[in-house]
């Protein structure tokens, strides 16, 4: 019964050692994805590939709707999972700087990582102005705390936001994520570029 | 050798989610990135200035309990992803040092709105307390409300400053 980790109570050496593993599938499936390619990822934003989508969409699914299922057969708690509190102005506001980020550096943390491992000189670069960032926000922490702080919504869950259960939601959500691959499949032969494509 | 194609993206979607979901089960959390920067970050201003990392509000809280702040899951995931994308790169025959850029710019300008680009996506992720990874991806699969509107946040605005930058793609 999972999680694993939490309700085995292992030495902390053995949660770490899965942290690496995670991370090694984590890096290796990014790459696999062509994550590792800030033109391909761009390609989101222009329509001519539309590969961040279709890779983030199913992830979600595949891992919300097995958690639901392992849940449902007894085989994980999910009230011992992590849910991410929701502080809807840092929220919001952190997430439009964040995509600010992606169109003007091509990668986001996770991608510019996978692409820094395969070589790409401009993840290097991406990720340096990551530290960057991050020094900038601890320094400045006591100006802006208020902002992080504000409209704490706790952990929030959006099924119980809009008044469904876990199931009927999952099968919203699969249901929204096709019509979007449908879209998305449009999208890159109206806005297809044979001249970039063919390079990444 | 020739560089392989890329893995089929709905695959490749259905293994990151094996992933994220092995993540849940093991260790009952999701995936991260901004998070693992942010401890390397931690680390160093405590290498390099410790009375400064001990009195700032913002770093005191990782310096509590005595240990590095690299001996962390999230500092251990991260230095994992290297090794994995390591081994797909070295599969796929996809292992060089090049900048990747539009042959419309100069390698100069890509490296200045790459640097740009992390100070941003960076500093908005520790606001936003996750970036696509954490807050995004993992939130979504746990219903979180957090996570539906970080994704929408992201790529909404994303979709807005494109027009501006369409020079740096396109």
């Amino acid at each position: 019964m999972g999680p694993l980790t939490i309700l085995s109570e292992f030495p902390e050496w053995i949660n770490l050692l899965i942290a690496f593993l995670i991370g090694i599938g984590f890096g290796f499936a990014l790459e696999q994805a062509g994550f590792s390619s800030s033109r391909k990822l761009a390609g989101m934003f222009y329509g001519y590939d539309t590969t961040v989508l279709k890779v983030f969409f199913t992830a979600a699914i595949v891992a919300l709707a097995g958690s639901q299922l392992l849940s449902f057969f007894g085989l994980l708690n999910l009230k011992l999972v992590f849910v991410n509190p929701y502080y809807m102005n840092a929220t919001i506001i952190g997430g439009v700087i964040m995509g600010a980020g992606f169109i003007m550096g091509g990668y986001c943390p996770g991608t510019g990582i996978s692409a820094l491992s395969i070589g790409k000189i401009d993840a290097m670069i991406f990720l340096i102005g990551g530290m960057v960032g991050a020094f900038l926000f601890a320094e400045t922490y006591p100006y802006i705390q208020t902002i992080a702080m504000e409209n704490y919504k706790g952990p929030m869950r959006i099924d119980e936001w809009m008044g469904v259960s876990p199931g009927v939601f999952t099968l919203i959500l699969i249901l929204a994520a096709i019509a979007l691959f449908w879209i998305a499949e449009l999208a890159e032969k109206k806005f297809k570029r044979a001249d970039i494509t063919s390079d990444i | 050798m020739e560089k392989q194609k890329y893995m089929n993206p709905y695959l490749a979607g259905v293994l990151l989610g094996l992933v994220l979901l092995a993540a849940m089960f093991l260790s009952g959390r999701g995936l991260g990135a901004s998070g693992g920067i942010k401890y390397t970050v931690v680390a160093l201003v405590g290498a390099v200035d410790k009375q400064h990392a001990m009195e700032s509000p913002y770093y005191s809280k990782y310096f509590e309990n005595g240990e590095s702040p690299l001996k962390n899951w999230l500092a251990l995931e991260v230095f994992g992803m290297i090794l994995g994308g390591f081994i797909s790169g070295a599969l796929a025959h996809r292992l060089k040092f090049k900048v990747e850029k539009s042959p419309k710019i100069s390698n100069n300008k890509r490296l200045l709105f790459a640097f740009l680009g992390g100070v941003f996506f960076v500093y908005g992720a520790q606001l936003a307390r996750g970036c696509t990874s954490g807050a995004a991806l993992s939130g979504m699969a746990v219903l979180s409300v957090a996570g539906f509107v970080t994704m929408i946040a992201i790529f909404g605005s994303a979709y807005i400053f494109a027009w501006f930058f369409r020079s740096l793609w396109i």
